[in-house]
């Protein structure tokens, strides 16, 4: 499977990660390379096999909906990058 | 490490001067093995065990000074995952492993160097820089818990975890030659290990031997509800004693043998093999027919796991930020940008793409399928053998930097690691030789799941036969 520049670009939006144009044709020769090793698996005939998304059993892992003491309000923020009024804060969304 | 604790209590090794003396190595190494060391909880810890021991306290672990990958959590001390994103984040909690270890009163000497993210096999792509492997400082140590594994065979600590997601304890260990155990998937708990490929994580223990993992592994073992992957099961205690071998049928599969594998290495397994025989274990010959797409499966479902698992780091909550930004959006993308180099941008490239509209069937679905087909191989496999024998990796350590340009040449060598995170099985390495160079190469056994004492009882008759685990670099 080729991955053109045009793919990197919208994967890379996708991802919220810049890329500058020679990491984008670095990426893509490389995803090109990886993806055309991937297309092995299309030979492998999967009719009525259950995708796996998980080894083990558990269906679901339930607790009691009781309270239950969390971690302190300043620790949580303790490793924001910016805080004011004991809240995480972000660069202004609306104008 | 068994050895220390009873150094401590017999020859008068008192474990202040101890831990004192390993911090000073530690500080003076020159593999690169530690981001973070930490004197003052190590020496505090030490004191504390100092006082139970005199007290008579018995606990093997009292004391005993140990390294952790700076991929799990410690409280108050720098957690960065060997990336830029996560400088300067200091976890308000431990991970439940290091709970489970400071319990047993372990001291914690440092977090252990590692690829970032725990992406990649040589420790190479640490914002550190690369840990050098202690057998031969141009040689890489392996990864991703390279520092770990060379902290151990250094004598920088008494045991460490690590955490293997597609070898990356098995595959260090077998690169320092040491003994590292990937136990079966929801058996050791995974909070506070950050996340890389949830369904294929695990934390395990590396030292030098068989009965060394296995104290440490029955130390961190078992159920935590904070885990909603870990097994809710009756866990016994790790037995320490030595497996009757006799009539063991060991399971060897002609793929583990075949095309790429280096001689020297084949010579060693094939030799640790006949060790097993001559105790007494037969060999028979099983088939594993969709092995040969695991590396295929691996790189499609990881990757894909950890485009999602890492879209938390955005600048927001923790880590570093990017500060000039236009606005709110551009801060996440500017921040990831510079957070994460080259390896970890590639892998969320390749999950994104394996994810996104039009390519999740032909990707990711066909690769869970695949899945299902090695998980049933394995089945299959272990109706006709107890363990499965095997090299851990191709080839003995290579150049740190040798492989650094291609990185699906890099992906192939993890072609005998990998099945067992895809099946969720345990797996364990011991040292099995050296190349005429004089590095060390590695022997993979592998078990139904929750077999651990099957192969650490395994490896520790091996052990008590054989003299490799006790070659010092």
């Amino acid at each position: 499977m080729k991955v053109d520049l045009r793919e990197v670009e919208h994967v890379s939006r996708l991802a919220r990660i810049y890329l500058t144009d020679t990491e984008k044709s670095k990426f893509s020769a490389e995803l090109s390379s990886i993806l055309e090793y991937m297309d092995l698996l299309s030979e492998v005939d999967t009719t009525d096999v259950t995708p796996t998304v998980h080894t083990l059993s558990i269906i679901n892992a339930l607790r009691h909906d009781a309270r239950k003491p969390s971690i302190p309000h300043d620790d949580a923020l303790q490793n924001a990058p910016s805080e004011s009024n004991g809240m995480f804060s972000v660069p202004k969304v609306i104008e | 490490m068994l050895e220390i604790a009873r150094r401590f209590r017999r020859d008068g090794l008192n474990p202040v001067e101890h831990v004192r003396h390993i911090l000073k190595e530690a500080h003076d190494d020159k593999l690169n093995v530690f981001i973070s060391i930490d004197d003052e909880g190590a020496l505090a810890s030490a004191e504390k065990a100092e006082q139970r021991i005199r007290n008579g306290d018995e606990g093997t672990l009292l004391g005993i000074p140990i390294a952790v990958k700076d991929n799990i959590c410690t409280k108050g001390i720098r957690t960065t995952c060997a990336s830029n994103i996560l400088s300067n984040f200091v976890p308000p909690y431990d991970a439940h492993v290091v709970e489970r270890l400071k319990q047993r009163g372990c001291v914690i000497i440092g977090k252990t160097n590692m690829d970032e993210f725990a992406m990649g096999s040589t420790t190479a792509t640490s914002n550190i820089g690369p840990s050098r492997n202690p057998w031969n400082i141009d040689k890489t140590p392996g990864g991703s818990s390279g520092g770990s594994a060379a902290a151990v065979a250094a004598g920088l600590c008494a045991g460490a975890l690590g955490s293997d997601t597609g070898g990356s304890i098995r595959q260090p260990a077998s690169f320092c030659g040491v003994t590292g155990l990937k136990p079966t998937y929801g058996s050791v708990s995974r909070f506070g290990l950050v996340a890389f490929a949830s369904s294929l994580d695990q934390i395990g223990p590396i030292a030098r031997t068989a009965m060394d993992v296995a104290v440490l592994y029955d130390a961190i073992k078992g159920y935590d509800p904070k885990d909603s992957t870990s097994v809710n099961k009756d866990y016994k205690v790790t037995s320490l004693d030595e497996l009757d071998l006799k009539g063991l049928k060991i399971g060897i599969p002609p793929m583990f043998f075949g095309e790429g594998l280096n001689h020297e290495v084949e010579k060693a397994v094939r030799e640790g093999i006949s060790i097993f025989k001559e105790l007494g274990a037969e060999v028979v010959e099983v088939k594993l027919p969709h092995i040969k797409y695991g590396v295929a499966v691996y790189y499609i479902v990881a990757t894909a796991e950890a485009s999602s698992n890492l879209a938390r780091y955005d600048g927001v909550r923790y880590g570093w930020r990017e500060e000039n930004s236009r606005d709110l959006v551009d801060m996440y993308a500017s921040t990831r940008s510079r957070g994460f180099n080259d390896e970890v941008k590639r892998r969320i490239m390749l999950g994104t793409y394996a994810l996104s509209a039009g390519y999740y069937d032909q990707y990711y679905e066909k690769a869970s399928r695949v899945r299902t087909l090695i998980i049933e191989d394995f089945k299959e496999a272990f109706k006709a053998c107890d363990i499965i024998a095997g090299p851990t990796t191709p080839t003995p350590p290579f150049g740190i930097y040798d492989m650094l340009d291609d990185p699906l040449s890099l992906y192939l060598l993890d072609i005998y690691t990998v099945p067992a995170n895809l099946a969720g099985l345990p797996a364990l390495s011991i040292p099995c030789g050296f190349t005429t160079s004089g590095l060390p190469i590695g022997m993979q056994l592998m078990a139904p799941a929750f077999g651990e004492d099957l192969l650490l009882g395994a490896g520790i008759t091996f052990q008590a036969h054989t003299s490799f685990h006790e070659e010092r670099p």
